[in-house]
């Protein structure tokens, strides 16, 4: 159980709670407070994965975001994730990890033949080698390249953790606890400002946790702890850790992804996995800090090789030594602080600084601690396969292209340091236009195009005493812009090391004759050479060389491979770096799970579900739902064994010669009020409305300004001033986004009102020839002659105590009525139906019998108002008035709506009176004519006629009305069918109207 | 997403509104003689600015008003917005 790299005191981990989690098969563990890679080092374990294109054995290289190698999949709390970095992933009782992309083993994986192989796999391979033909992709070229370069496996497992959404408003938002966003965050809450504090570590600090320095006479760690602790304490700020912002949106909105409780052993039912946040900001400071980046060597990628920073983060956070023989390989003073750390847990160190012999504080420390350190110097090539056991090392000359001597030193680990990059991706997101820095080798934010401030390290500023002072100032100045109150706080005293110049070194000449492979990108595998060939395969533009290479494209977004990338390209191109310019930086900024975005919206709150008010009882009687928009409507209901066709048959053929009722809650209806409300029917409609009487209803029809048909339906006339629309269940809210646009800016010199009253009636229609009977039953001492409430009629009145409207209109083509109660009183309405029905044969019938009648009588519904009909296509010119104007009247006189063979609509039977027409069939004249076979029309809407016992469909077809009587196929390649059919009539049933009047 | 001030519920997020198109065109009177072009340029012909654009939006999960908004269609910049009874310059 010892853990031969685990020092015995340093680290914030907790020693008093011991984890054990599984690796590859074996047991294994850790303390609380570690993560997975903190824990594997400290157990001596490097070997973590296999490269990406050429399997080689890959260790970790970070000790955080910026880890390219080290992606596991990861079993706890019952879910499988991939690709799940093992540098941030805290440790958890019961974890259990696995490598990736590694066949049989990590420790023997046939994949690695790739990298005997390599001169096969250079930059664009993929794009060469798998051209063609074709039709190898599907089966041959798609698996193989899925196999051998995929990363973790995603699970096929339904998600069972609860994600939620957040949002949230604040006067300023900091992204970052390091020195500068301590001090940002502090100086806006001394203010009075809303201020969000996020920190993507589960330790708040940043680099003050790792850096040998003092404010205010406390070490950095206190000193955060200190500030962290009073901002928790004031109720205007609010600290999240684990929260890492990833997006920066529009208009100051950022998205931040909270990791809740993965590093929880348990947890409430009800405690989210992860939460998204939406935070729109006033202001935001970007405090995202630097990584450092390495330089480029060869084998750079052998396991036990690390960033500096990394290796001292693990030392004094976790307590781990990467290794106990650390070569330091450098071209700037940090690194000395990594060296000196090892020096003080009794490791020697050997520095290798690229830089001539010369003087600074860290330097002359180290020496004074008699640390080896051999100027001039630097690593040539790394030796050993799975971890790295001696390093080629050579004394640079002075141009640093060649070596004036070179030896082999034994080691076991590396840490290289090629100086620092700030994280500029938030402020690259919100539009910023970086610009390159001199005097640091890379880009800093610049020219900036929303509310956004960048500070300290991610800004360029390396020294605490800069950041610090930068910090507090934007935090106050921005924040008292805000809540216009300015609180002084003293700037605290800094005791820090100071640094020398680095070296614009970035990567290491190889000797003549050896070449060996020096990654730029450790994830996707792309070396120098790789990088060489596309530019001399003609690729230029740095956004070209990314993808035909994939530098950078990989998930960690290129974090320690961008610049070292643009490096190389400027040198070949003999460019500057700005020249080459860089690429585009876009969200997330790290990975985050689908389960986040999705949040709360999964299964029956994917969307939300709008059902009427008798919709237990549908439910209950075996209904069949379908969905119609938000809307769950009755499509059939199922009696023993029926099947959809059997079952509408028998509702729609009841209507026909009993009654039926229908739920038609889900139409659109509203309201229409005021002096004004006729004249404004009548620019809406295209008939008259100016002399409807009061009890009377009318069917209308709308179009848009264009000409076309928008939608159609009743409207009636409750009162003088008093109008009740009803609209399609499809188009209601456009009807009613429509409606207001013209009372608010084209007319709104019209005094009329509009609201949807959709959800205060429940609706039922009653249809068939014995509905007059059924309705004097529910009516006891109404008067419901065809005198009293002729068709179009309309009375109020008291529906067993409950008051109704009637409505005499009818869309299945049958004598009809539709009641409306208050929508509490709409299941009270049905149940009543239900039992005062029973003596005429009342069945309910759902919307597939409700399609039926409506389709054999010709009446027209979304399938024909398709938005691409205009009223005489769809016969109902009739209802077009020639006298007045009315909305889109000018556009009918178009030319093309006029032509003779403009499209029409007609009925459509087979020849044998058997075969049922699918929708959508195409109609030509020839069904084995050479294609493209000219199009005649299509088939809109197709039933089973109940009323001739045979299929009938409608169309809309060129020149339709001369077309009846001729014959023609309809050809549906989707269902592989082809059936002739007769031209005929729209209208199959009671073309006169008798019934509806009767 | 936009961040819209609505002029009468106040600043909003996008997803509350909808989007209706140039706010600059005005519909030919009713009951009015119109020459064809006028009508066509009425219902087809739009501009498409890369820059600032006069828009209409309906604040449908809110008031919804119809509302105008001043905003620059590259950048997603909203420089004004108004009541579509008030003038945006
Ligand atoms: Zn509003």
């Amino acid at each position: 159980m010892s853990q031969p790299f685990r020092l015995n005191k340093e680290g914030l981990i907790n020693r008093n709670k011991k984890i054990s989690f599984i690796f590859n098969g074996k047991k294994l563990f850790g303390y609380e407070g570690d993560t997975i890679a903190s824990a594997l080092i400290a157990n001596g374990i490097h070997l973590v994965g296999r490269s990406f294109k050429y399997h080689r054995p890959r260790g970790f290289f970070g000790a955080g975001v910026e880890e390219p190698n080290a992606k596991l999949q990861v079993e706890f709390n019952g879910h499988s994730e991939p690709n799940v970095n093992a540098t941030e992933m805290e440790l958890v009782e019961g974890l259990s990890a696995t490598s990736q992309n590694c066949w049989p083993s990590v420790n023997f994986d046939i994949g690695a033949i790739n990298n005997f192989l390599k001169m096969f796999f250079p930059a664009g391979f993929y794009y060469k080698t798998f051209m063609w033909p074709k039709s190898f992709w599907y089966k041959i070229y798609e698996p193989f390249i899925r196999k051998a370069a995929g990363l973790g496996v995603a699970s096929i497992e339904k998600d069972k953790e609860r994600y939620e959404h957040k949002f949230e408003y604040c006067d300023l938002l900091v992204t970052g606890s390091g020195p500068s966003g301590l001090a940002s965050a502090y100086a806006a809450a001394k203010n009075g400002a809303k201020v969000i504090l996020a920190e993507d570590k589960p330790r708040f600090g940043g680099t003050l946790l790792t850096d040998d320095v003092s404010i205010d006479n406390l070490s950095g760690k206190d000193w955060a702890e200190k500030i962290i602790s009073e901002l928790k304490s004031m109720p205007n700020v609010t600290v999240k850790n684990r929260s890492q912002v990833f997006g920066y949106y529009d208009h100051n909105m950022l998205v931040m992804f909270e990791r809740v409780s993965d590093h929880l052993e348990k947890k409430s039912k009800f405690t989210p996995r992860q939460r998204l946040w939406y935070i729109r900001a006033k202001e935001t400071i970007l405090s995202t800090g630097s990584i450092e980046r390495p330089i480029v060597f060869g084998n750079n990628d052998t396991p036990g090789i690390f960033l500096s920073a990394a290796a001292k983060e693990y030392m004094k956070v976790y307590g781990v030594l990467v290794g106990k023989k650390p070569l330091i390989f450098t071209n700037n003073d940090s690194a000395y602080e990594t060296a000196l750390e090892f020096k003080k847990n009794n490791v020697e160190p050997i520095i290798l600084d690229t830089r001539e012999e010369h003087s600074s504080e860290l330097i002359d420390e180290a020496k004074s601690k008699g640390i080896d350190i051999r100027f001039s110097h630097g690593v040539i090539v790394a030796n050993g396969y799975k971890k790295v056991k001696s390093a080629k090392i050579g004394k640079l000359n002075k141009d640093k292209n060649s070596f004036e001597k070179i030896e082999t030193v034994d080691c076991d680990c590396i840490c290289v340091s090629g100086f620092w990059t700030p994280s500029v991706h938030l402020a690259s997101q919100s539009g910023n236009k970086l610009k390159y820095e001199e005097k640091i080798d890379a880009f800093i934010p610049n020219k900036k195009k929303q509310h956004e401030t960048s500070v300290g390290a991610a800004n360029g500023s390396f020294t605490l005493e800069e950041s610090l002072k930068n910090g507090f100032e934007n935090g106050s100045n921005l924040s008292a812009k805000i809540t216009d109150t300015k609180t002084e706080i003293a700037i605290p005293n800094v005791n820090e090391k100071k640094y020398g110049a680095h070296d614009k070194f970035w990567c290491m000449p190889l000797p003549k004759n050896e070449n060996p492979k020096r990654f730029v990108d450790f994830q996707n595998d792309v070396s120098v050479s790789d990088i060489e060939i596309a530019l001399r395969e003609g690729y230029r533009s740095i956004e070209h060389v990314k993808r035909y290479t994939t530098l950078g494209m990989a998930t960690d977004q290129g974090r320690t491979s961008n610049l070292n990338g643009l490096q190389l390209v400027s040198n070949i191109e003999n460019k500057i770096v700005p020249e080459v310019g860089h690429t585009t930086f876009r969200p997330p900024f790290t990975p985050i799970t689908i389960g986040t975005i999705v949040g709360r919206e999964v299964g029956m709150e994917y969307m939300p579900t709008r059902k009427t008010p008798m919709h237990e009882w549908h439910e209950k009687n075996n209904a069949v739902f379908v969905d119609a928009g938000a809307w769950k409507r009755p499509r059939y209901y199922k009696q023993g064994n029926e099947t959809l066709f059997e079952a509408s048959k028998r509702e729609a053929k009841n209507v026909r010669e009993n009654v039926g009722i229908c739920d038609v809650t889900t139409l659109g209806k509203i309201d229409i009020k005021g002096p004004d409300a006729a004249e404004f029917l009548n620019r809406v409609y295209t008939n008259a409305w100016m002399k409807l009487p009061i009890g009377k209803a009318r069917y209308g029809l709308m179009l848009r300004e264009d000409g076309i048909v928008m939608d159609d339906g009743t409207t009636t006339r409750i009162s003088e001033n008093h109008y009740h629309m009803t609209t399609t269940t499809a188009q209601a809210a456009n009807v009613l986004s429509h409606l207001e646009y013209y009372l608010q800016i084209v007319w709104p010199e019209l005094n009329v009102n509009v609201v949807s009253t959709t959800e205060q009636w429940a609706g039922a229609a009653i249809a068939g020839p014995k509905s007059r009977d059924m309705l004097s039953k529910l009516y006891p001492d109404l008067d419901v002659s065809n005198d009293a409430l002729p068709f179009m009629g309309y009375k109020e009145a008291d529906f067993f105590g409950v008051p109704s409207r009637i409505f005499r209109i009818s869309f299945s083509g049958e004598l009809a009525y539709e009641i409306n109660v208050k929508s509490d009183h709409g299941m009270f309405m049905w149940e009543k139906m239900m039992e005062l029905g029973k003596e005429f044969g009342n069945q309910p019938y759902g919307t597939e019998a409700l399609s039926t009648l409506r389709i054999e009588m010709g009446h027209v519904a979304g399938p024909e108002l398709d938005g691409r009909t205009i009223p005489s296509d769809v016969s109902l010119n009739g209802l077009v008035s020639k006298k007045k104007d009315f909305i889109g009247k000018n556009s009918l006189g178009r030319e093309a709506f006029n032509v003779e063979s403009r499209q029409k609509i007609v009925g459509l039977i087979p020849i044998d009176r058997k075969s049922s027409i699918p929708e959508g069939s195409h109609i030509v004249q020839d069904q084995n004519a050479k294609l493209p076979n000219p199009k005649l029309g299509h088939v809109s809407s197709s039933c089973w006629s109940v009323e001739n016992n045979n299929p009938f469909s409608l169309a809309i077809m060129k020149d339709g009305k001369n077309m009846i009587g001729k014959k023609f196929f309809a050809v549906s390649p989707l269902k592989n069918k082809s059936i002739e059919v007769e031209v005929i009539s729209s209208h199959y049933v009671d073309p006169e109207g008798k019934r509806v009047r009767s | 997403m936009l961040y819209i001030k609505c002029p009468y519920c106040g600043l909003r997020a996008q997803k509350e509104f909808s989007y209706g198109g140039d706010a600059t065109v005005k519909r030919p009177n009713i009951n009015e003689e119109v020459s064809s072009e006028d009508w066509d340029n009425f219902v087809y012909m739009r501009k498409s600015p890369r820059g600032k654009h006069i828009e209409l939006w309906q604040h449908i999960a809110g008031c919804r008003q119809w509302i105008k908004v001043q905003r620059d269609t590259a950048t997603h910049e909203i420089f004004q917005t108004a009541k579509v009874t008030e003038e945006i310059r």
